[in-house]
């Protein structure tokens, strides 16, 4: 069995964003990046299947962007990958999903994988588009959002997320995709050990246009704070004089303190 | 311009989003047909052309079968837009049909900019603009986004089918959790988010709830991560609340998380991160470290 697992390298979420010289997307510099929250638990997600298998699997990582994803690389191949695609674009961030899809797809075009996992979207940008565009383009059946997953006979059983809490239970056969949603498992911690084993795997890079050379289909400008609405306001200072504040606030605008 | 609206249907019943969707071709003064694998004893009620599939047929969820009969709707209507709403059904089927159609898909969006339209990104932190290229376009708009219209009417509908077969196999739905604590009941509601930074924390979060007279939520993550009982969990994939006092407790604020408790009476948020996203339905923000502020409070209430 032939596995691929697709991971984005993104900001902290809790960073400071600020535009870029053109304010098509954020400015990189003083950002930490990490991997991709939901692209942690496709990566769980395709470990566990293995480990199920026997470790008979082979799964191949693959990430695209500048030198700087090789550190998620790493991590994933540190939680149980076999190896590696790095597809080096300093010039991922101008790209639109149509365009990463294509470059997935070119790349897995042809080389036998039975199963794909992504995560379901991507916390900075989170269009939820490139693991199902990437399907299409490789004619595989493909299911979003999974809270849930089971492989039996090269049959997947797939619990979806649905709205308000319902789920519903999905079976289609491999080759496939899956998206997966968060809290679909626990990610584990690279141990020390695996961490040192990762670095003697394979890590192969490809030029994107090697891959795909497609056009892309939409454009991004006037990247900003959102708007601030409605008559809120920010207090900050001392945490004794902030609960005094809060208490008086609420005396004033609540009906719940008295 | 001319819309092809994307209606849904589930556990045998038309979603209301319909009148979503209705609301945004309005916004935009577009006329607007609309797709639906649905049943043709409960339509939309607008006065448009319904393009309509039988989901005793095609099933609910079936995401090659509904991509097939959705195209043969574009074929006939020849939209400039196709509009989904933003949802388990939407962000799942619209890449295929934009996929199809080599079609410009944007996602999640909250509102429009000339010919541009709004998503926000960074975790609802940050907005951005995008322009799709191609002539006809997809999009997903985020629920809630767009004030809701019911027009009224009846639709003239069109039957679709196809013989496409699927490889995807629907088994069946499973229902949500029982709720341990009914939030929608509570007056008010203190929920703790990942900023409590670890699960013994949630104690903390609880004193204060019990402090306020109040009810125990969470956000997603802490449900995630196991600090908390799904039952508690507030927002769009748990219960939907609108006390008189809801406290967000190192909550940033994810869009799912707003949509589940913003028509609360009064929004008091603390958070470390000014700019986080609670501060957009927040009526006070504290800037502070839940940590410290929770405890203090706690003890100036009791």
């Amino acid at each position: 069995m032939n596995i691929l697992v697709c991971i984005k390298q993104v900001p902290d979420m809790e960073s400071h964003f600020r535009p870029n010289g053109t304010a098509t997307w954020f400015d990189e510099s003083n950002l930490a990046f990490r991997m991709n929250e939901y692209d942690e638990y496709a990566v769980e997600e395709a470990v566990r299947l293995k480990e199920q298998l026997g470790g008979n699997p082979e799964i191949t990582v693959l990430s695209i962007g500048p030198d700087r994803v090789i550190e998620v690389i790493k991590k994933a191949l540190a939680m149980g990958c076999d190896r590696a695609v790095h597809i080096q674009d300093p010039d991922v961030a101008s790209k639109d999903s149509w365009q990463i899809a294509s470059i997935i797809a070119a790349y897995a075009r042809g080389r036998q994988f039975d199963l794909i996992f992504t995560g379901m979207q991507s916390q900075d940008r989170g269009s939820a588009q490139v693991g199902v565009l990437a399907a299409e383009l490789l004619g595989f059946p493909s299911v979003t959002t999974l809270v849930g997953f089971a492989y039996a006979d090269g049959v997947v059983t797939a619990t979806r997320e649905l709205e308000g809490g319902v789920k519903g239970k999905v079976r289609l056969r491999t080759p496939a995709l899956v998206t997966c949603q968060l809290g679909l498992n626990a990610p584990r911690y690279p141990t020390l050990p695996n961490i040192m084993k990762a670095k003697k795997k394979e890590i192969a890079t490809f030029q994107p246009g090697e891959l795909s050379s497609e056009p892309p289909l939409t454009g991004s400008t006037a990247f900003r704070h959102h708007e601030k609405k409605g008559s809120g306001v920010v207090i900050e200072g001392d945490i004794a004089e902030l609960v005094e504040k809060v208490i008086v606030i609420l005396k004033e605008k609540t009906a719940v303190l008295r | 311009m001319k819309l092809l609206l994307v209606g849904e249907y589930r556990e045998g019943k038309l979603l209301d989003t319909s009148a979503e969707l209705s609301g945004f071709a309005s916004a935009i003064g577009a006329d607007a047909s609309m797709f639906l694998v649905g049943s043709a004893e409960d339509v939309p009620a607008f006065s448009g052309t319904l393009y309509l599939a039988d989901a005793r047929v095609y099933g609910e969820y079936n995401p090659e079968v509904h991509k097939q009969l959705l195209l043969k709707a574009v074929e006939e209507v020849n939209p400039d837009l196709v509009v989904f709403i933003h949802s388990s059904y939407g962000w799942d089927l619209a890449p295929r049909v934009a996929a199809s159609l080599k079609a410009a898909l944007v996602s999640e969006v909250i509102a429009l900019a000339g010919s541009a339209y709004v998503v926000g990104c960074c975790n609802a932190k940050m907005h951005r603009n995008v322009t799709p290229s191609t002539s006809m376009v997809v999009i997903t708009i985020q629920a809630g986004a767009f004030s809701a219209l019911t027009q009224g009417g009846t639709p003239s509908v069109k039957t679709l089918s196809t013989e496409k077969v699927s490889t995807t196999e629907f088994v069946c739905y499973e229902p949500a959790e029982a709720k341990d604590v009914d939030l929608a009941k509570a007056e008010i509601v203190v929920s703790a988010g990942r900023g409590i930074g670890k699960k013994e924390n949630i104690d903390m979060i609880r004193s204060l709830a019990k402090a306020f007279g109040g009810e125990l939520g969470g956000s997603r993550p802490v449900v995630d991560a196991g600090w908390l009982d799904h039952g508690h969990q507030v927002g769009s994939t748990g219960q939907t609340v609108a006390p008189k006092l809801y406290v967000a407790c190192g909550i940033s604020g994810s869009i799912q998380h707003l949509a589940g408790m913003k028509k609360s009476g009064f929004i008091l948020a603390i958070n470390k991160d000014k700019d986080a996203p609670i501060g957009e339905v927040a009526d006070v923000l504290v800037v502070a470290d839940v940590v410290k502020f929770a405890p203090a409070l706690t003890a100036k209430l009791t």
